[in-house]
């Protein structure tokens, strides 16, 4: 899925409590943020940035009703019209003695969807390869990039991205979407690729 | 600032030493990128050994059937429905640090929960050997998957324990690997991104999905995190609990009680903490990871020991009580002759769990013990020896002296093959676990950088200052104001 290659300023910062104020000057400058890579959740940040909540656990409740609705449709169809077998001469609708394999399947149901859901949203998956602005992004780094236009003035913006503390700043273009491909390879997409600026 | 950001100095540090999120990537990416040690060989052929003796086992028993095993007549159940509970029991000590200790936000899990999540998932696949090839003819084992089958068709019968525990197991399996699995995913991008040789590139590079540590990802990542711990929490309550009703739905003397779901979890948590203790202390210690499993960790998992060993206690003694007030004849032969007389058959395995399992935890009243290692070690062992007789007692006493007194002579004692298999579960678990330790991330790497500024020692030594200022402050406005 290639989303277009595009140019940014990429900004990084050793310090999230450096990034946070960074991130609230750089969208009041009106600049667009692509996105800012952390090496873990850095709680608050979502926010700053203006990104809206994930209704993953929305998913996740539909996902598990899913599963208790299968239960019990199956085994109450099971048990009272394709075949009701006599054990004990005991209630062929036994609802109580469901409970357990209904609950066990609304945890599956939701635990396995949500999951799914997940690594389809942020495009998650073996041999998919992406584009990474700065590999010490999963190690020590906060990385910021942002997105440059036809109008972006970029050395405004890296000395705008100066002020406001990083330390590291560069201009990169990359391909924005997925690729399949293999880390231990060039990535050859974007360089290939005719750039237009 | 705000203070409130902050933990209080009084809280130990969860993170010794001065360390910055490098220090933190490089103390536990390092033994991942280095030859292991001689150590590390001796202890993974060892388990390799064990497990094909176990291949061997599990061959002659399918070979030659379950006679191979020397269960008879009155004891169907003998070291494989108790290795399997005890498994399984172990698993869920992995759970409940990852997802419980979630829920309720301690810090602490941090440092341990990576770990005790692959023993969650190793030791539930031990634990599946079990059933599965007890059934004996291991070919059918698909006769337990809900299909109409070619006999009528007729369907598994969903009002039985022992179905539910395949739902419950296979599902347990299946969410803890997937907990375990989208928690590893940020962590193998670090391995990946530090990566100097083509391969490991190649491997991390797959194996971490193409993960890149943006903020939306990170978000849902949280919240699949949060929603996981709060589907795994009743989760992992449940499948002890349908695993004591293999036992609590019969009419078996000594089995048919309805204390046994409560009584079947907190001892699976005993049990499973001292697994944990077991591996975290060999782990610390030989992956030099001291400054993140501190000795305060130690000690909390200590405290959850002797909680949880105390209400198996409770159990324990309520069991014998309910036994004698309920003027079941029957059950209370079974506690009184066959488990607490000592001089009946089996009496010294009743005695010896009870020795395990209620008093020796006790010692962990006493803050030296919790927080001495050498102790903590030898208690774990001690421990999870306890743990495997309660559930020895529960199935051979309960049923060795059956309704029909003229099979009450036969004696049960395991084969070599029924020790062999045991012992081959042990190779699984072990062989799973060192690879996991020389390949994967052993400590949450994220995480324990996510906790680094509130309970970071370093971090925390800083604070000093603000923190008597602030108390200052307090005290000139609140208290001499108010005079």
């Amino acid at each position: 899925m290639a989303g277009g290659i595009k140019k940014f300023v990429v900004g990084c910062f050793d310090d999230e409590a450096v990034l946070f104020p960074a991130v609230k000057k750089v969208r009041r400058a009106g600049y667009k943020i692509h996105d800012v890579y952390t090496p873990f959740p850095v709680h608050g940040l979502d926010h700053a940035m203006g990104l809206r909540e994930t209704s993953l656990h929305t998913a996740g409740f539909i996902y598990g009703i899913t599963g208790t609705t299968t239960a019990l449709t199956c085994m109450s169809w099971i048990f009272t019209k394709d075949w009701p077998l006599n054990i004990g001469g005991k209630p062929h609708f036994a609802l109580p003695a469901w409970i357990p394999i209904t609950f066990e399947l609304t945890v599956l149901f939701a635990a396995v969807g949500m999951v799914l859901t997940f690594c389809y949203l942020c495009q998650l998956s073996p041999f998919v390869k992406k584009h990474h602005f700065h590999l010490r992004a999963t190690d020590d780094l906060f990385v910021m990039v942002i997105e440059c236009t036809d109008k972006t003035n970029d050395a405004e913006v890296q000395a705008f991205l100066q002020d406001a503390g990083a330390k590291e700043i560069n201009i990169q273009h990359a391909e924005t979407g997925w690729w399949l491909g293999r880390y231990d390879r060039e990535q050859k997409l974007y360089r290939d690729t005719e750039l237009g600026y | 600032m705000s203070l409130l950001k902050y933990e209080s100095q009084i809280r130990e540090p969860l993170v010794d030493g001065n360390k910055d999120y490098h220090q933190i990537t490089e103390d536990i990416i390092r033994p991942i990128e280095m030859k292991p040690s001689r150590l590390w060989y001796i202890g993974f052929y060892i388990s390799v050994a064990l497990l094909l003796f176990g291949v061997y086992s599990i061959y002659r028993e399918v070979t030659y059937g379950i006679g191979q095993w020397n269960l008879n007549k009155t004891i169907g159940w003998g070291w494989d429905i108790t290795n399997f509970v005890w498994w399984v029991g172990i698993g869920h000590a992995g759970t409940l640090i990852s997802a419980i200790l979630l829920l309720f936000r301690q810090g602490w899990r941090t440092g341990v929960n990576r770990a005790a999540e692959a023993m969650t998932i190793f030791a539930v696949m031990c634990a599946g050997q079990f059933p599965i090839w007890h059934m004996g003819r291991v070919w059918m084992a698909f006769f337990v998957l809900p299909y109409p089958n070619s006999r009528g068709p007729l369907w598994v019968n969903f009002n039985s324990p022992l179905l539910w525990d395949v739902f419950a197991i296979s599902t347990y399996f299946t969410v803890s690997l997937l907990f375990w699995y989208s928690g590893l995913l940020p962590d193998l991008a670090t391995v990946r991104d530090r990566a100097k040789t083509k391969l490991r590139k190649l491997l991390y590079g797959v194996a971490s999905f193409g993960w890149t540590g943006s903020t939306k990802h990170w978000q849902r990542h949280e919240s699949l995190s949060l929603v996981l711990a709060g589907l795994s929490t009743p989760l992992v309550l449940s499948v002890h609990t349908i695993v004591s009703f293999d036992f609590a739905t019969s009419i078996v003397p000594g089995w048919h009680t309805t204390i046994f779901p409560p009584y079947f979890v907190a001892g699976a948590i005993f049990s499973g903490f001292a697994m944990v203790q077991t591996l975290m202390i060999v782990l610390r210690k030989v992956f030099a990871l001291e400054d993140y499993i501190t000795l305060g960790h130690i000690e909390a998992m200590n405290k959850v020991i002797v909680l949880t060993g105390s209400i198996v206690g409770i159990a324990y003694i309520t069991e014998l009580f309910i036994a004698w007030y309920g003027q079941n004849p029957y059950e209370w032969y079974t506690f009184k002759e066959n488990r607490a007389n000592i001089f009946s058959p089996y009496g010294w395995s009743y005695w010896l769990m009870m020795f395990c399992n209620v008093v020796s935890p006790q010692m962990f009243w006493f803050k030296k013990l919790r927080r001495n290692i050498v102790f903590t070690f030898f208690m774990s062992i001690i421990v999870n020896i306890g743990m495997w007789y309660e559930r020895f007692v529960i199935i051979v006493t309960s049923t060795y002296r059956d309704y029909l007194p003229s099979s009450w002579s036969t004696y049960y004692s395991p084969s070599i093959y029924e020790i062999g298999f045991y012992l081959g579960t042990f190779g699984l678990f072990f062989t799973c676990f060192f690879l996991f330790a020389k390949y994967f991330p052993v400590i949450a790497v994220a995480e324990i950088k996510a906790i680094l500024k509130t309970s970071g020692e370093g971090y925390k030594r800083k604070m000093t200052d603000l923190e008597k200022a602030d108390s200052d402050k307090f005290y000139i406005d609140e208290v001499e104001h108010a005079h």
